[in-house]
């Protein structure tokens, strides 16, 4: 009896392995995507890598010299930890893609970084904004803006918006994203002639009262909190619950239905967040992925449980539309001839047009679009986008 | 000093609250290691599943039918994790329990992560609890408010049925000598498979409260209260229950007046919040320097 659980259980262990062996023939291009699915990015993770998926339903071939190769998406999940995320960027580089989409995530991005670099695979940052990603190499590019430009329209939009002079600023420790965009913050924000009161906290955290106290204590007019949205979601509930009373501003992350999800109802909390892509810019774009969305329950509970298009879900179906031009361009599926053609690739894509600049690899962006969440209705009100020359 | 009090009430009614859900889950900890000398790893994640639980019953049931099932299978789970990872290995060595405690840890970890498909579950606020009170000039839940009661009262119980029940005296017993309470007729599986229930209603009941507090469930938010709940165990002397409540409400009530220091001590400075992790388990590593077997430890007397 004890013997037959054994050779069971051993052959229960085997068996990913004899499903692991199939590879296609000559006709299909890899595309990897290289996304958190679990942990404090999960949620975002997943409505990018929705976006990405919508684009290859829409477009799961692509042509090259008179061949036509099917698009086979290669999805890993980096489980939004810096540890994890050099393990993923290798499955994907052992499945022999030609180019890797992501991640959400500027950390894991910097982390997955140097593996893709050693493969001679190019990756092309889609929503990650911290300034190091793409800094210094030639094999990581990125198709959105830039802390450095998003952290001082968001000083700007406080000190000028909101007439804040002093900003309770919280980041999470160690946290590439967060910690630099509040960095960029307090430089443009001290700049102007405000003061800035910073604090971290620590990876597990979810008692976020006591920093919820100390801002208003600390008499800020403005709380700046650029954080994941797992934390986000407590830190919304708890600034209601103590009464916080001054407005929270966020970045690019906060641009997520489980914001709203959290804040619908909580009169007293008043958010604003700057993001890529205002939900309605581009009707069909929208119309056609709620469609899409809405007829697979599994989609529909990546996407959060509603059809809301996120500003990352627009920004993966551009980047999957991107490499797939650049892949054109190259007339190759080899890793090096696309990373070659990307430097030149350009697309107008439901976010805008798509061009990178020649050092780093960045896109040419100059475009936040700011939005307002409305606690009645659970929705985004659109306020007027900010353009910088 | 009023003035003082008035003005930082809100740090140390999040510290108290806080406080009373790590001694409640302190207490599953202390029980356990009473009784079998084990560290039960995977208490923390039988929190999470509580909390877990709730979610997916209260999106169908009403809440006079779901507080009590959650209590239920929690309960359940706590049962069937002794029966089927801990009583098998009754006569191995003690660590090989604890290796079998860890995999249930993870098991639980990663059995979430496939249900919930990785992504954070807003805990449903329960009327009466997730209310916002003004006292005294702090906004503050309703739970907060009634935490600390309920923690006292559940010990009080507690307290009473180790003294005054048959149970309670068959779990004296076994903790002060396994084999000799064995001989002398006690049905030892019986009394460790109620102490694991106590234990995990109790952090059923620590779940309720610190979730309605802090609303969102992850795979990973037992962790993080259960370290610090075993923290508090070892600070009041693990295996004695007056240690383990007193312990969670130190380390509570600690850690947010650290996170508070910049307002409390009128030390400016971002370092505060950055350190108040780092110094729950410094102030463990010097307790137990200090005094070895915690607050309200047995002394470890040598039988020859």
């Amino acid at each position: 009896m004890k013997k037959a659980l054994l050779i069971l259980l051993a052959l229960v262990m085997l068996f990913p392995l004899a499903a692991g062996g199939s590879k296609e023939d000559g006709t299909t291009v890899r595309i990897g995507v290289f996304e958190p699915a679990s942990g404090d990015n999960g949620a975002g993770g997943k409505q990018e890598t929705l976006g990405i998926q919508y684009a290859n339903s829409l477009a799961p071939t692509v042509d090259i010299d008179g061949t036509t190769y099917n698009v086979e998406l290669v999805i890993v999940d980096n489980e939004s930890s810096n540890d994890r995320a050099a393990t993923a960027a290798s499955m994907l580089v052992n499945e022999d893609v030609s180019v890797v989409l992501g991640s959400y995530g500027s950390g894991v991005s910097i982390a997955g970084s140097d593996t893709f670099r050693a493969a001679g695979v190019p990756a092309i940052g889609i929503t990650c904004t911290n300034p190091q990603v793409t800094e210094g190499n030639t094999h990581y590019f990125r198709i959105c803006y830039l802390d450095p430009f998003q952290g001082t329209v968001l000083a700007n939009y406080a000190y000028n918006e909101l007439g804040a002079r002093t900003a309770y600023c919280l980041a999470k420790l160690g946290d590439d994203y967060s910690g630099g965009l509040v960095n960029y913050f307090i430089q443009q924000f001290e700049a102007l002639g405000g003061t800035c009161i910073s604090e971290t906290f620590p990876d597990g955290n979810s008692d976020f009262t006591s920093y919820v106290n100390n801002a208003k204590n600390s008499g800020a007019e403005v709380f700046f909190s650029p954080v994941s949205t797992e934390a986000a979601q407590l830190i919304i509930d708890q600034s209601s619950s103590q009464g916080l009373g001054i407005p929270i501003l966020a970045g690019d992350t906060w641009d997520s239905n489980v914001i709203l999800q959290a804040a619908k109802g909580k009169s007293n909390v008043d958010i604003t967040v700057t993001t890529f892509y205002p939900e309605g810019a581009n009707p069909e774009f929208d119309a056609g992925f709620q469609e899409w969305v809405n007829a697979d329950s599994t989609r529909l509970a990546n996407n959060g449980g509603d059809d809301t298009v996120a500003a990352v879900t627009a920004m993966g179906f551009d980047a999957y539309n991107f490499a797939l031009q650049a892949i054109k361009n190259a007339g190759s599926t080899d890793p090096a001839d696309v990373m070659e053609a990307l430097w030149t690739t350009e697309t107008d894509g439901v976010t805008g047009h798509i061009a990178l600049e020649k050092v780093n690899g960045d896109a040419i962006r100059n475009t936040v679009y700011v939005k307002h969440c409305n606690t009645d209705t659970g929705a985004w009100d659109a306020l007027p986008a900010v353009v910088v020359e | 000093m009023i003035g003082f009090l008035h003005d930082n009430l809100s740090y140390f009614l999040s510290g108290i609250s806080v406080g009373g859900q790590y001694a409640l889950i302190a207490i599953g900890y202390t029980m356990v290691y009473g009784i079998l000398r084990l560290i039960n790893f995977a208490h923390g994640d039988v929190f999470m599943i509580a909390g877990l639980v709730m979610v997916y019953l209260s999106s169908s049931l009403p809440f006079t039918i779901s507080i009590p099932l959650v209590l239920i299978i929690t309960v359940a789970l706590g049962f069937l994790i002794e029966r089927v990872a801990y009583k098998p290995l009754r006569s191995a060595p003690r660590m090989s329990v604890m290796i079998s405690a860890i995999g249930v840890s993870y098991l639980l970890q990663n059995a979430a992560l496939y249900f919930t498909g990785g992504l954070a579950k807003v805990y449903p606020s329960i009327p009466g609890l997730s209310k916002s009170v003004v006292i005294w000039g702090s906004t503050t839940k309703m739970v907060t408010i009634i935490t600390p009661f309920l923690t006292v009262a559940l010990v009080v119980l507690l307290s009473m049925l180790i003294k005054h029940t048959k149970i309670g005296m068959a779990m004296r017993a076994v903790s002060r000598d396994f084999e000799t309470s064995q001989l002398m007729g006690i049905k030892i599986n019986n009394v460790i498979s109620i102490t694991f229930m106590i234990g995990s209603l109790l952090a059923a009941v620590a779940s309720l409260l610190y979730f309605s507090n802090y609303a969102s469930v992850t795979p990973t938010s037992g962790s993080m209260p259960g370290l610090k709940a075993f923290v508090a165990a070892v600070f009041g002397g693990i295996g004695s229950i007056p240690g383990a409540v007193i312990g969670g409400f130190i380390i509570g009530i600690c850690e947010n007046i650290i996170k508070g220091g910049a307002s409390i001590f009128g030390i400016p400075g971002t370092g505060w919040t950055t350190f108040s992790d780092a110094f729950t388990f410094a102030f463990l590593i010097v307790i137990l320097v200090v005094k070895p077997t915690g607050l309200f430890g047995e002394k470890q007397v040598d039988k020859v």
